[in-house]
């Protein structure tokens, strides 16, 4: 089953990369994107039963590595 | 007594830490290898700069779990005194030894140069011979050096005093200019509630000659031959 792992900045933590990457945006002339957060995804191929289990998996391995709780919050998609 | 320096894959201030030991202090100093499972007889370790694991996934990420960690931890717990320099410090923030955590620099650049630190704090292994607010002038090396903790977190290690060094100015005062990443409260190096465990940015081993520019960061391996010497930190074996 594959996981999809998105990583990115908690909302309280400042992103100087997506915000640079937002100045960019407004140079070439996109003034409607108010906003960018940059971060991280991961693909996992993971050997689970159900989606549940697969879930599971992710949630661990995002807890234990993938993300930093310090500064990182992720979100988790399975396909079905 | 001895110094033990961790080689990770990716190192590259390992050497300087072992020539500063050996050849400008006269003490012993060894390389150890992170596969290694044993620290020896090693008094203090070093935790180098550089790119360990090539900073992939996030700095010093990967190197926690080097096997040698598992021994540096150990040391740590039993009191022994662990330097962590720029790529190490971002090492113990990830092993957990040391609270918070590193983004990119807030300019995005990768600074290199000579910056002004404040001593915030002389009981720890790595400050004792350091005069109360002493300033040091040392080179930072750094693209990753915004050091990160939660506000509650912040006030913690203000309250314990384990904030140990502050970028100021070449007055003194820690201003936003003379702040070179961005770090809260111009935090640019704590240690541990036991105060054993020491994680600065800045590189003292590579300011131990005038004839590299600055001398001023033998003070940290000087108190750290002091420390042990005089027996105020040292682990229980």
């Amino acid at each position: 089953m594959r996981a999809r792992v998105f990583v990115t900045l908690k909302p309280s933590v400042f992103d100087p990369q997506g915000t640079t990457v937002a100045e960019a945006l407004h140079t070439l002339g996109y003034a409607a994107v108010k906003d960018v957060r940059q971060g991280k995804y991961f693909e996992l191929d993971i050997d689970a039963g159900s989606a549940e289990d697969a879930t599971r998996v992710a949630a661990e391995a995002a807890d234990k590595l993938l993300a930093n709780p310090v500064i990182e919050s992720y979100r988790i998609e399975v396909d079905r | 007594m001895k110094f033990a320096v961790v080689v990770f894959p990716g190192s590259n201030c390992d050497h300087d830490a072992h020539y500063a030991a050996e050849h400008v202090l006269g003490q012993q100093a060894e390389l150890i290898w992170h596969k290694d499972t044993s620290l020896g007889d090693a008094d203090v370790v070093v935790l180098p700069g550089g790119f360990a694991h090539g900073d992939y996934l996030r700095t010093g990420a990967i190197a926690r779990f080097s096997p040698i960690m598992q021994e540096v931890k150990r040391f740590a717990a039993a009191g022994g005194p662990v330097l962590g320099i720029c790529n190490g410090f971002q090492v113990l923030l990830e092993a957990g030894l040391l609270p918070g955590a590193m983004l990119r620099n807030d300019s995005l650049h990768f600074r290199c140069e000579h910056v002004y630190v404040r001593v915030e704090q002389t009981d720890t292994p790595f400050t004792l011979s350091c005069d109360p607010q002493q300033m040091l002038r040392i080179p930072i090396a750094h693209g990753e050096g915004n050091y990160y903790a939660d506000p509650d977190v912040v006030a913690r290690l203000e309250k314990n005093r384990q904030v140990v060094f502050r970028y100021v100015d070449a007055s003194g005062r820690a201003t936003l200019d003379a702040n070179p990443n961005g770090s809260v409260s111009s935090i640019a190096g704590i240690c541990s509630e036991g105060r054993n465990v020491v994680g600065l940015m800045p590189h003292p081993e590579r300011a131990c000659e005038l004839a590299v520019g600055s001398a001023d960061g033998l003070a940290l391996l000087e108190s750290a031959v002091k420390a042990v010497t005089e027996g105020a930190f040292a682990a229980s074996r």
